[in-house]
């Protein structure tokens, strides 16, 4: 039996890794920089945690550092889209290179390291009584599931409510309109990209510490941060689509593990079950859906003909002409 | 914010970074700029290997040695090339388009499945004479690559899919194919490898000509750099010289430009898209056909990644692309040795990274100037 | 001593671009309460002098004064603080954001949050007070072009700006909607403001300002002249140092037949909003039809309809008889329709590419620029070569890059590819937008020099000087529909300022039978 509550609530778990990295990549997006290298930063705050908790058997301070350490990296790309006006594409792959080889190289030996101290699970008084949702929402959970579920509504609020919010949408839509009232269009993008670089490494360390424990160099993040950018696209920069993607997205993770065990499905022989190597075809799916929301995505936006901030990808210079 | 503050106050750095745009760019500065970018870039990854507790000028040293200090290890570096330089090329050609192409990986794994699948399934019977066996194959792989180019092209064409995304994704599809097929229906004896492929389907070595030419023995360089080579050559010619060419190079440059100019921008986009996993996908049989022999889960050293920085660092020229190819082969084959073993592929991050850091150079001129301060 | 202080000062102001000097230690002065127009051909220096005011270029030598006190801005917000507003010739506005938005853009308070409907209160009643009316809940890209002036003046008054920086504020209005901003600049100046008003139109330098700097190259060559007195021809030699011939030399139009017929066209613009309804207009060879409208009521959509870059939803398009509509744009080209964009950085030209790539756009499938498959360069070269020389393209050589061409040279090599096509209708929108008296002159010419070969040509030109002297016919279009259309000879300002205001006038084209 497939016990659809189990796949839903390790959905919800997994799905925040998602979440944490799209809502910072829809922040980065919103300035006007789209950031590419976030499987590159995932990888460096997955690394970074893990590593941390290992050495010191702290936590706690494994998260904040795997979190400066995926900054520090968006900072490069910062520097060099922004100040150097290179190809935000171009840069961020060069991010996830970088992201991947340092992890690698800095995490070398981390995989046979023993056990290690995780981010606790609980279950929150009285709401985890709510039928169905209880279970689902918020029971054994780690802090990071509940912290996602404050994060969304904050996000939309921030970006639709708040001055600064307005300033973010200002500097992504239309960049000069934003410097003409005085708006420091370098330093909001540079902020916005490093709190991009933050997110990221939140959403790696929530995988190393919590969601698949462990460090299995970049199998640890397995396409997830170019899950979530994709993500961004089919979301349209609206935090609350993000989380419902993310979730989504989450859940199937958990029930292409969960397909390949009972021996029935709907009445049927199972044919994962009798067929293990069939079990690559389930792989695929997360990778082939990904495909089929942004087009579906795409098409939403085609008629709408909204979305994109306007000044996604391009530098900004003030003044700049020709001869 | 509180640093405009402080300046209305008065306060003043004494220097101040300012870019001016170039009106014309020095035809030796995108080569300095590239040379220049890579030295900078193994500084930094001689830092890095230190910090990690490595030492860089051995590792360095090694590499050196490992990759280019005699014949039969340049053979070596030459024989990881090969792929390098046909998927270089098949990014090139789509990041002249601004396509970005980077699901050159995955290209590559169907390349090689399509060319394994003649021999495997078999399509053809394993007496087929080399001259037939390997032309079908080159064909084989080089239309499932191109087929996994025309998906994502497709889709950006048609649908404004964006293709970096997609790309992406076909790369992990492509893996999940060629594991389901090795796995399930060619392993051999259950392990995770498929049978031997009949000499036929070999590209011929120079080892092969040992007999004529005792030199040549134990070189395992196979035919496959000269479809890079010549593939090099047709890449050029049709980028600089074509009307085909022109039109990728308009789109590339402006889109809006180039729907002005009447240029059909759907067809280029698939083509463009079709041709570059075309190439890719002839790495991948070129891979399999002249080195491996067989197919397997492991057949890529990550070249379809690799193949955009060569792309980059060659600055979109297809015969800077082979030079940039033969340096990258040398840095995986030296890098098989190293510990640690990420630190080839952290240093082509690096490396990319100067690049495209450097590109600023070429299109502005760097002044540092000094602030002038009003004493009043 | 003066008996009125300077509202603000600018003494010896040089700023520097790469090649370009612009300005060169020019000097200028505001006195409290006038409209000080700041008059120059473009490329003068005008709007480049302003953004140094406005703080958001920095001099490279050169003071600024305000109210007595020397400043020094390092950002536009350190201008906003000194009194300083400009308002952009291209509207600073996010148009993804609404009225209200877009007024407390970049303003401190309130800190955090944003209580909207009170914020919509407060510039509701900073509307009552000026008289400029625009709905605060609105979207900047549902606003009419006046709309979006009115909220660009409206922004700088919420920061309690005294000193307002216009550039070019009439370029893009009917002359009714002119005549409402001169009344609103006029009770701001009454009630204490200072208007810096940046134009290159003498007339209306004439009917608003109450003095005028001329720049001409970046140096001054008349400061602060009152404009009592004065006429336009003394002005015109000051801004341009020769005499200025104001009528074209014209030979009566000899129309043959009809080479473009269009059809009760319908079409969207890119918002999917319909921007031309049921459009008809005939265009016959050796004449100009000169089109007038404000920006945004459909002439672009017709321009891009016509030469193939947009479809329609109903209509035909008859090229010489034949129906080319939602056809691609290279039905048009095959055609000899030739079409001079309005964006001939982005559309009409390709940035990147050679000035000798840029020269082929419309023939490189034709032999002899392509044999086969192959593109023939020695001819690609020399073509490049004898348009430069024939069109008087000033670039270093035919391998500089288009970006870098300045855009007078730039619109003449547009020009020198579509002419050199042998065009048999040329589609013209905006041919002089920015271009100096020099480039106008030659666009002019060569657009004359098509109407008496022959050639049919619909001009799309928000400039009615031009469009009186050049055309044959006048068409209006408003919202996209046909406001009419009059004998150029005849026509009058009036008449003309109805047509793009909405009132058909003369005989308004119904469709035939």
């Amino acid at each position: 039996m497939i016990d659809w509550i189990v796949i839903l609530q390790a959905g919800v778990a997994s799905g925040t890794v998602l979440l944490f990295a799209s809502l910072g990549e829809i922040l980065a997006e919103r300035s006007g920089v789209m950031n590419l290298g976030i499987e590159g930063m995932m990888l460096i705050g997955a690394m970074t945690a893990y590593k941390i908790a290992v050495v010191t058997g702290n936590v706690w301070l494994g998260m904040v550092l795997a979190m400066v350490a995926a900054g520090v990296l968006s900072l490069l790309h910062a520097l060099v889209t922004i100040n150097f006006r290179a190809d935000q594409v171009v840069s961020g792959l060069a991010i996830n290179f970088v992201g991947i080889g340092l992890s690698t190289v800095l995490g070398e030996g981390l995989s046979k390291s023993g056990a290690v101290n995780l981010l606790p699970t609980f279950s929150l008084p009285l709401l985890s009584q709510i039928p169905v949702l209880g279970p689902i929402l918020f029971t054994n959970h780690n802090p990071m599931t509940y912290l996602g579920y404050l994060l969304t509504p904050a996000a939309w609020f921030y970006i639709n409510r708040t001055r600064p919010g307005l300033h973010l949408r200002a500097v992504g839509e239309h960049p000069a309109a934003a410097d003409a009232l005085g708006i420091n269009v370098y330093g909001l993008r540079y902020r916005y990209v490093f709190i991009g670089g933050l997110m990221a490494g939140l959403a790696g360390a929530t995988i190393s510490l919590a969601v698949s424990p462990g460090w299995f160099s970049d199998l640890t993040t397995s396409g997830q941060g170019w899950i979530a950018v994709g993500l961004v696209i089919f979301a349209q920069w609206n935090p609350w689509r993000a989380a419902a993607g993310s979730y989504m997205f989450g859940a199937l993770r958990r029930l292409i593990l969960d397909l390949q065990g009972p021996q029935t499905l709907l009445f049927f022989a199972n044919p994962f079950y009798y067929m293990p190597k069939l079990g690559f075809f389930l792989q695929m799916l997360p990778y082939a859906l990904v495909i089929l929301i942004l087009f579906i995505g795409s098409r939403e936006a085609m008629k709408k003909r909204l979305g994109t901030p306007a000044a996604l990808g391009v530098p900004y210079v003030r003044g700049e002409r020709g001869l | 914010m509180a640093m405009t503050e402080s300046i209305a106050k008065g306060f003043h750095f004494p220097f101040s970074v300012r870019f001016e745009q170039r009106l014309s760019t020095p035809a030796w500065l995108p080569a300095l700029t590239s040379v220049g970018s890579l030295v900078v870039a193994f500084m930094i990854g001689a830092v890095v290997i230190w910090a990690a507790g490595g030492d860089a000028i051995a590792s360095y040293e090694h590499i050196v040695k490992a990759a280019f200090g005699d014949i039969g290890v340049f053979n070596d570096t030459l024989v990881k090339a090969t792929p390098l330089i046909l998927i270089g090329l098949a990014c090139t050609l789509a990041f002249r388009m601004k396509l970005w192409n980077i699901g050159a990986e995955g290209q590559f794994y169907m390349g090689a499945w399509g060319a394994s699948a003649i021999v495997l399934a078999p399509i053809l019977p394993p007496t087929t004479p080399g001259i037939l066996m390997i032309p079908i194959m080159m064909l084989a792989g080089f239309a499932c690559g191109a087929l996994w180019g025309l998906i994502p092209g497709f889709l950006k064409a048609r649908f404004n899919v964006n293709e970096i995304i997609t790309t992406l994704m076909m790369n992990y599809i492509a893996t999940s194919w060629v594991l389901f097929w090795v796995f399930g229906v060619w392993s051999e004896a259950g392990f995770q490898m498929s049978p031997v492929f009949p000499k036929s389907a070999w590209l011929p070595r120079l080892t092969d000509y040992a007999k004529q030419f005792p030199e040549l023995g134990g070189l395992t360089l196979h035919a496959g750099i000269l479809f890079g080579l010549i593939a090099t050559v047709v890449v050029w010619f049709f980028i600089s010289r074509s009307r085909w060419g022109y039109e990728i190079r308009l789109i590339g440059d402006s889109k809006q430009a180039a729907f002005y100019a009447g240029v059909n921008i759907v067809r280029n986009t698939v083509l463009v898209m079709m041709v570059s996993g075309g190439l890719a996908g002839l790495a991948g049989m070129a891979e399999i056909s002249g080195v491996v022999h067989r197919l397997q889960g492991s057949i890529s050293n990550n070249y379809g990644f690799t193949g955009i920085i060569i792309a980059w660092l060659a600055k979109l020229n297809p015969f800077a692309v082979v030079l940039v190819a033969i340096l990258f082969g040398g840095l995986i084959n030296a890098g098989r040795e190293i510990q640690p073993s990420g630190v080839p592929r952290m240093l082509q991050g690096i490396i990319l990274f100067c690049v495209i850091a450097s590109d600023v150079l070429l299109r502005y001129r760097v002044r540092i100037a000094r602030n002038q301060v009003n004493h009043d | 001593m003066q008996d009125t202080p300077n509202a603000v000062e600018m003494r010896g102001i040089v700023k520097r671009f790469p090649g370009v000097l612009a300005n060169d230690h020019t000097d200028f002065d505001l006195r409290l309460g006038e409209v000080h127009a700041l008059l120059g051909e473009n490329g003068a220096g005008k709007s480049t002098l302003m953004n140094v005011l406005a703080g958001m270029y920095k001099p490279d030598e050169g003071q600024i004064i305000v109210k007595g006190a020397q400043v020094r801005f390092s950002s536009p917000r350190d201008a906003i603080a000194a009194g300083l507003g400009m308002i952009h010739q291209h509207f600073m506005l996010v148009p993804t954001q609404t009225v209200t938005e877009n007024i407390i853009l970049g303003l401190s308070e309130p800190h955090f949050y944003l209580p909207m409907a009170e914020l919509d209160k407060r510039v509701m009643a900073l509307q009552e007070q000026y008289g400029l009316k625009v709905d605060p809940r609105a979207k900047i890209w549902q606003l009419s072009v006046g709309e979006q002036q009115r909220v660009e003046i409206l922004k700088m008054l919420y920061r309690g700006a005294r000193v307002l920086i216009m550039d070019e504020p009439t370029a893009v209005l009917t002359p009714q909607e002119v005549d409402e901003l001169f009344v609103t600049l006029r009770s701001m100046t009454a009630s204490g403001h200072s208007i810096v008003f940046i134009s290159h139109k003498l007339d209306e330098v004439l009917a608003i300002a109450n003095r005028v700097t001329v720049l001409r190259h970046g140096k001054v060559t008349a400061s602060g002249l009152s404009t009592i007195g004065v006429t336009k021809a003394q002005l015109a030699l000051l801004m341009v140092g020769r005499e200025v011939v104001f009528s074209v030399d014209k030979k009566p139009a000899v129309p043959g037949e009809v080479a473009l017929s269009i059809d009760d066209i319908c079409a969207e613009n890119d918002r999917g909003l319909p921007a031309l309804r049921n459009f008809s207009l005939q265009v016959r060879q050796g004449e100009i039809i000169g089109m007038v409208g404000v920006a945004g009521n459909g002439q672009s959509e017709l321009a891009q309809v016509i030469t193939g870059l947009r479809g329609c939803s109903c209509g035909r398009v008859l090229i010489a008889g034949e129906d080319i509509a939602n056809m691609k744009p290279y039905a048009a080209i095959k055609r000899h329709v030739a079409h001079v964009p309005e964006d001939r950085h982005g559309v009409g030209s390709s940035p990147g590419l050679s000035l000798a790539d840029n020269l082929i756009m419309k023939n490189y499938r034709e032999s002899p620029v392509s044999k086969g498959w192959v593109l023939n360069r020695s001819v690609v070269r020399k073509q490049a070569n004898q348009l430069k020389t024939e069109y008087d393209i000033i670039a270093p050589s035919i391998d500089v890059q288009a970006r870098l061409l300045s855009g007078g040279n730039l619109q003449k090599a547009i020009l020198a590819r579509e002419m050199s096509a042998g065009p048999k209708l040329i589609i013209a929108v905006q041919p002089t937008r920015g271009l100096d008296v020099g480039a106008i002159e030659a666009v002019h010419k060569v657009l004359l020099q098509e109407r008496e070969k022959g050639t049919a040509i619909l001009l799309i030109s928000e400039e009615l000087e031009e469009i009186m002297a050049l055309a044959d016919r006048i068409v209006g279009i408003y919202e996209g529909k046909n406001m009419g259309e009059l004998p150029a000879q005849t026509a009058t300002l009036t008449q003309i300022g109805l047509m793009m205001a909405g009132t058909p006038q003369g005989s308004a084209q119904t469709k035939e039978q």
